[in-house]
């Protein structure tokens, strides 16, 4: 008799569930509108020329070693990696206020964060504090915090389905009626699944209130440079925060913006009050990466500090990384303008105005269901696209596609 | 702007007994000064060994236009868990036969160590008391008793280990403390190369370790730090291991291939279950994929692959076998030194727990008293067990280590008594 005999079969993730039907699918106009990474317009995976040329460079290089790193990571990657989130000439860089904790990914530096808010803030070990997500959020906010340990994960308004926007109202009115001390997790840019960002004068009225409210700031950052295709322009939310003296984490994730998806590069950014208080936290955090993955792992990281801190490849990484945003921009404009062409009911000005990898297209799940089953086009059951699974070559057919599913079905 | 920090509270984490010995080494300007703990397999420069073929086949790796940098699936390569499994296991295991081993791609051997007491936490046993206590060697490894908190596994016990006056294991303690322990506790047992003793249970131990364990329902967690770095060959490294599932446990096995491939930065590890039916396996990998989902979420591609390229070519296979031969050799030599260094210094007791030993650690025997002498007097850095890492004893500092060793058992240590 098994000790396991009892343990369930775990739901699959959404997502993968989707990716793996799409595989099994022998259909020949199939597109899969759920992937999750950057493909080329020839539907292929894109390593970024600059990381083949890092690559290179680290596996010539005799003068490195395999040995581990330090627990809290590279310290040339973290000191860059904080540095291009909050800007080279950043006050509280300047302060030496600043750190920079190594993750595995974006996930990672959600985790530890989470994992040490849990213990250190809001009186120790606090799990009942709230912790709030965006509605609709990425799948895995939601667990990540829960299973961190806190009990009180809750939404707060962010889309509005009827006008396609934001629901900025909902949204400030959520935040003014948060416990104080709640933690609120944003998206720094390119929210997803909605694509859509609050303005900067949005933002404005959102730091206020949180600076009234005593709430924490916890932004998840996987996408600059990739929203807008400018890396300033991108991390604005998040410096406008610190300009404002807000204590704050950012969960930064290189896996798009340098393609390194499966070597799980992300930092967690640490802004704190004092320098005093940026150790005492990191040094807590140090005990948490211990148990989890003892260090991290050193090639991504090398990869990214390498890039960032050498002017001809930092150039070239801009150049890479505003091809793909630009690819993106321009599949969102061709998508829109072949709808329109079409005369396909309703309006798709969000198209374009969505901002990043996804769009959130409105589609209701009966006519997800028959984009999938009828037409072999894979999307996510929200109506959430990746524009990076859209090509020149399949354009046509995905506009045809949602021209018929919206016309055959409310 | 509110001028109190949200984290005003919140302390200083104290630094690990690790940290706190390399600080201090770092701090000393004594030319003779030597450091002897570390959990790397250090060459005779003092640092972690490199394979020999780790560059080119890394080279070779990063060269190939095909690759891809793509998400790994959130289990990990399938090749390389699958490879991880038959290195623990043989090839011919009637458990991967039967569909019922199967492995989960992790972070090293503490990310292994993480997902398996996570996965024990949440679903062992589910349907009667949650994971009930874990039971570790005394002494243990580091970070085993803190990682298996993190996953909020709160009673963690000792089983008697490593025996003082014979300096080295013995079987009847540990015995006596599994009669004892409550059926369904979890032992974590190193299948060879124990850490941070390096001293072995004999086959006939181990034979009377399993009876005892499965009369009483205990569930065996092993780890497998550096297979192949303790006899030299990695099938009779995983003996007891094998042993074990031969009799029909269920089991986890942490693996870890930072030592034995020198991949220490590349995070590669595995973890291995072993379960009653195929049906399980499928179970409980769906649900180690919901803990990664939020621990890591997948794992990292390099390291992975070339395990993977090396278990899977002969040639290169051959070549790691023969590089961890080397290595083990050289551990020998360097506890054979040590051992006739003491001898010739005139040192009072035997020391052939030295060489008795195996893997990469020591546990010397010394008292805390004559720990503190060594690290106050001598400038040599061990910790309060009194274990070591042989390898961190080079050509240049083994006759300063004897003598001060020799010096710290023949002094009246008065001054170091509490």
């Amino acid at each position: 008799m098994s000790l396991f005999a009892e343990v369930p079969q775990a739901a699959p993730v959404a997502v993968f569930k989707l990716t793996a039907d799409f595989r099994e699918d022998k259909h020949p106009s199939k597109v899969n509108l759920g992937v999750g990474a950057y493909r080329t317009d020839e539907c292929q995976p894109w390593v970024l020329p600059v990381v083949r040329k890092v690559e290179q460079l680290i596996a010539n290089d005799h003068g490195l070693n395999h040995e581990y790193l330090p627990i809290l990571g590279l310290p040339e990657f973290r000191a860059s990696a904080s540095k291009i989130a909050l800007g080279e000439d950043s006050p509280a860089i300047k302060e030496n206020r600043v750190g920079g904790v190594q993750s595995l990914g974006g996930t990672g530096a959600l985790r530890i964060g989470a994992e040490f808010l849990r213990r250190w803030y809001n009186g120790k070990n606090n799990t009942a504090t709230p912790i709030y997500v965006s509605a609709p959020t990425w799948e895995n906010h939601n667990a990540v915090f829960s299973d961190a340990g806190f009990t009180d994960v809750r939404p707060y308004r962010y889309w509005d389905a009827e006008k396609r926007g934001l629901a900025l109202a909902g949204f400030l009115e959520d935040l003014e009626n948060a416990p104080e001390y709640s933690v609120f997790l944003l998206h720094a840019c390119a929210h997803n699944p909605t694509g859509t960002d609050p303005t900067p004068d949005e933002w404005k009225q959102i730091a206020e209130i949180m600076e009234r409210k005593k709430l924490f700031a916890f932004f998840d950052s996987a996408y600059q440079g990739f929203a807008s295709g400018d890396l300033q322009k991108d991390a604005w939310a998040v410096r406008y925060f610190v300009s404002k003296g807000f204590e704050l984490f950012c969960a930064q994730s290189f896996s798009k913006n340098f393609g390194l998806y499966n070597e799980r590069v992300g930092n967690l950014t640490v802004v704190a009050k004092d320098s005093d208080n940026a150790s005492r936290i990191l040094s807590q955090m140090e005990k948490i990466v211990r148990t989890i993955w003892s260090n991290p792992p050193s090639q991504g990281a090398r990869i990214v500090a390498t890039t960032l801190t050498t002017p001809e490849l930092f150039a070239e990484w801009k150049d890479n990384v505003k091809t793909m945003a630009d690819r993106v921009l321009l599949m969102r404009s061709q998508l829109k303008a072949k709808l329109q062409a079409l005369g396909t009911p309703g309006t798709w000005e969000h198209i374009t105005q969505q901002i990043g990898m996804f769009s959130f297209t409105g589609l209701n799940p009966n006519q997800v269901g028959y984009l999938i089953k009828e037409k072999h086009v894979y999307l996510m059951a929200s109506g959430r696209i990746n524009m990076c699974g859209l090509t020149t070559k399949n354009l046509d057919y995905v506009a045809e596609s949602i021209h018929e599913t919206v016309t055959k079905i409310q | 702007m509110a001028a109190l920090s949200s984290f005003a509270d919140t302390p200083t984490a104290q630094p690990s007994e690790e940290d706190r010995l390399s600080l201090a080494f770092l701090k000393d300007r004594s030319t003779e000064k030597a450091l002897l703990w570390c959990t790397e397999y250090l060459n005779e420069e003092g640092h972690g060994s490199l394979l020999p073929m780790t560059r080119k086949v890394m080279l070779q790796i990063y060269s190939d236009p095909t690759l891809t940098l793509d998400y790994l699936p959130t289990l990990g390569l399938p090749e390389f868990t699958r490879s991880a499994t038959e290195l623990a296991l043989g090839r011919d295991s009637p458990a991967i036969r039967e569909n019922r081993a199967g492995g989960v791609q992790t972070l090293g051997g503490t990310g292994a160590i993480r997902l398996g007491a996570e996965l024990l936490q949440r679903w062992y046993n589910v349907g009667g008391a949650r994971c009930g206590p874990v039971y570790l060697s005394s002494p243990s490894g580091g970070s085993v008793a803190a990682t298996l908190q993190g996953a909020g596994i709160s009673d963690i016990r000792s089983y008697r280990y490593w025996d003082p006056d014979k300096k080295g294991f013995s079987v009847a303690p540990l015995l006596e403390d599994l009669e004892v322990a409550p059926e369904q506790s979890v032992i974590v047992l190193y299948a060879s190369a124990h850490c941070p003793t390096g001293a072995e249970p004999s086959q006939s131990d181990w034979k009377q370790i399993a009876e005892v364990m499965m009369r009483r329902r205990l569930f065996p967690f092993f780890l497998l730090p550096s297979q192949g770095l303790c006899w030299g060959d990695p099938a009779q490294d995983a003996w007891s291991l094998r042993y074990f599932v031969s009799l029909g446990f269920e089991l986890l096995c942490a693996q870890s291939f930072s030592t034995n491939f020198g991949l220490y930065s590349d995070r590669v590890g595995s973890l291995l279950l072993v379960l009653k039916h195929s049906s399980l396996l499928l179970a409980v990998q769906s649900q180690a994929a919901s803990v990664v989902h939020t621990l890591w979420s997948r794992p990292p591609g390099g390291g992975a692959r070339l395990v993977t390229m090396v278990l899977n070519n002969p040639a290169l296979l051959a070549e790691w076998k023969e590089g961890l031969r080397v290595m083990v050799e050289r551990g020998m030599l360097i506890r054979e030194k040590l051992k006739e260094r003491l001898r010739m210094l005139g040192i009072p007791e035997f020391w052939d727990h030295v060489t008795q030993q195996r893997g990469l650690y020591c546990c010397t025997g010394l008292t805390e008293e004559q720990v503190q002498f060594l690290v106050m007097t001598c400038h040599v850095y061990l910790p309060a067990s009194g274990c070591v890492n042989v390898t961190a004893i080079s050509g240049r500092t083994l006759d300063h280590v004897a003598e001060s060793i020799y010096l710290a058992v023949t002094s009246d240590l008065q001054e170091y008594r509490h």
